[in-house]
């Protein structure tokens, strides 16, 4: 090849790289500027209903459109303890599940379950929510919630959680739908996470004579359990965020009731029902700042996952 | 367990060659391939065996036959018997937890557990036993000694397993396996992954170790065999060509397949 043709192509392909870092580059950076715009815009949108009430949105459990009193601490609530409730759910069926597929099931039935799993995470959330409607709160009502008031309700401290009229719809009823919801996430991540895990250290495990459950629970969880808080995370965003099913099933009332059985809302239930009703500045600035709130909560959610990571490195003594 | 023996090993000068391990008619098969035929041989105790043969002859097959770890995998079944102290390993009745806890194991891989050096020694003895905190101390350094370990790792203790190097890493292994005081150690190429100095320090801690365990060692590496070993299985396409004192069948093997192996014109 002539001297004049191979720096003209390296010439070209200096230009090229050139081209090709810049433009990695401004994906990457453009990501932070979105990140940044919503933050901003939410923070502007919200700050009639900032001036307003200040911190004591957070605390206060009035919403009343007439008056324009407004206050967050119901959705935020709801919003917590429907997520929390998923998750007490769905952790341990997940765990279950992913055990059962990869190390127990028989291998004709892997695929099948496998598939089965992550059809159930592609069901429109809003066919949950009908489901939870029309199907689950009816059974629920009839079935579960009397049980729950004759036993548990009477039980001293946790009592008053259980009991109450048995409607069907309302906190507990929208925190087993979430659960549903988030299971396959979680148990598909967690099954993914497990399966990589090398043969040879399940073998070590149980050639020291653990059982199944020793194996999985001291040795494979802890070898995988970046993976597993990952796939919790993703559940619990998910959880946090769900609007259309949890506003067929928690009841949309601004009502603060110590039962799980009485109605409740969220706060993407609360932002679904009434932004097409919001009248006047303070009320639309109330809401966008309920959906800064839900951004805040995510973003703090998030960082705690990062942080207990960070200390269950430390206690088993790995530099992270 | 002898626990007098562990305490001092001078006791033991002579050895008598006693049988810990009898293998009678062991057919192994990978669902319809049948990888071990026929086998019949000893494991003495106290006393280094090596199977040696090519990849894929089955020796591995038959090492994890001892503590069935094949029974992991649903295809795979062996018939026969197998005995240890008379009882039959391959029965039914068998438990498994106590069968392992019995025979250790230690792989081709170093195969650490996510948690701190103290810890891996310490989570196969809290299968079996319930230590104070100071026996458990005691045991975890025992072991660690025993695996020529200990100064290397005394003052890392609450580092993570991981932390070590390769050839720290196996004796880790080695060390967690001899924590539960089994009486059979099971060792499937416990060098293959392993530097020279690295493997030097394990053919010298296995010299050590058969004062107080029975070792059944696999290997790829003749020389190995020939160095770490008292007997010498030579196996070949799931058959046991030849079987004997390690001396024997290098110098002066019995079989012609077995010479062409040991000599390199084949395998």
């Amino acid at each position: 090849m002539p001297t004049f043709l191979r720096e003209a192509s390296l010439k070209r392909h200096t230009v090229l790289d050139l081209l090709f870092r810049n433009l990695t580059r401004v994906s990457a950076f453009g990501v932070l500027a979105l990140l940044m715009a919503i933050l901003a815009s939410l923070v502007v949108g919200s700050m009639p209903a900032i001036r307003a009430f200040g911190f004591g949105f957070l605390t206060s459990s009035d919403w009343d459109p007439v008056s324009e009193q407004f206050g967050a601490l119901i959705p935020i609530v709801g919003t917590l303890v429907t997520s929390a409730i998923a998750l007490t759910i769905a952790i341990p069926v997940s765990f279950g599940i992913a055990l059962f597929l990869t190390e127990l099931s028989p291998r004709v039935l892997r695929r099948p379950l496998g598939i089965a799993i992550e059809l159930l995470a592609g069901i429109p959330s809003i066919i949950y929510g009908m489901w939870g409607l029309f199907v689950f709160a009816p059974l629920f009502a009839d079935h579960v919630e009397p049980w729950l008031n004759d036993h548990i309700g009477t039980m001293p401290y946790i009592g008053p959680f259980f009991s109450g009229p048995p409607m069907g719809i309302g906190v507990l009823t929208a925190g087993i739908i979430l659960a549903i919801m988030v299971i396959p996430f979680i148990a598909s991540v967690m099954r993914d996470v497990f399966e990589v895990v090398p043969t040879l250290l399940k073998e070590s495990a149980y050639g020291l004579g653990a059982t199944t459950w020793e194996v999985m629970w001291r040795v494979v969880l802890p070898y995988t359990r970046i993976g597993v808080v990952g796939g919790i995370m993703l559940g619990l965003g998910r959880a946090l965020g769900e609007t259309m099913a949890i506003t067929f099933v928690i009841g949309n009332s601004h009502e603060l009731s110590k039962s799980l059985l009485m109605p409740g809302n969220s706060i993407a239930s609360a932002l679904a029902n009434e932004f097409t009703e919001a009248y006047g500045e303070l009320y639309t600035a109330a809401l966008i700042e309920l959906g800064l709130i839900l951004f805040f909560i995510t973003f703090v959610v998030l960082s705690l996952a990062r942080y207990m990571l960070f200390k269950l490195g430390k206690r088993e003594g790995q530099a992270t | 367990m002898n626990a007098e023996n562990i305490a001092n090993p001078q006791i033991i000068t002579q050895k008598t060659i006693v049988p810990k391990i009898i293998v009678r008619d062991l057919n192994f098969y990978y669902g319809d391939f049948c990888a071990l035929k026929d086998i019949n041989l000893s494991i003495a105790e106290k006393m280094v065996t090596a199977f040696i043969g090519p990849s894929g002859c089955g020796k591995s097959t038959l090492l994890r036959t001892f503590n069935r770890m094949y029974q992991l995998y649903p295809k795979q079944k062996a018939t026969g018997e197998i005995l240890m102290d008379g009882a039959n390993i391959l029965d039914k009745a068998q438990d498994l937890n106590m069968l392992r806890a019995k025979i250790g194991m230690v792989f081709q891989k170093p195969t650490p557990f996510p948690m701190s050096i103290y810890d891996n020694i310490a989570f196969g003895v809290k299968l079996y036993e319930s230590l104070s905190k100071n026996d458990m101390d005691e045991r975890v350094e025992w072991a660690l000694r025993k695996a020529a370990l200990w100064t290397e790792a005394k003052d890392k203790l609450k580092q993570s397993g991981t932390s070590l190097s390769g050839g720290q890493q196996q004796r880790l292994c080695i060390a967690r396996a001899i924590a539960v005081k089994p009486q059979v150690l099971l060792l499937d190429e416990p060098t293959s992954a392993l530097d020279p100095i690295s493997t030097a320090h394990i053919e010298k801690l296995i010299d050590e170790l058969k004062e107080d365990f029975t070792i059944v060692i696999v290997t790829h590496n003749m020389q190995q065999a020939a160095r770490v070993s008292d007997y010498t299985a030579y196996m070949y396409l799931g058959d046991l060509i030849e079987f004997g004192d390690t001396s024997m069948v290098f110098t002066n093997p019995k079989r012609k397949e077995t010479e062409d192996y040991i000599t390199g014109r084949f395998g």
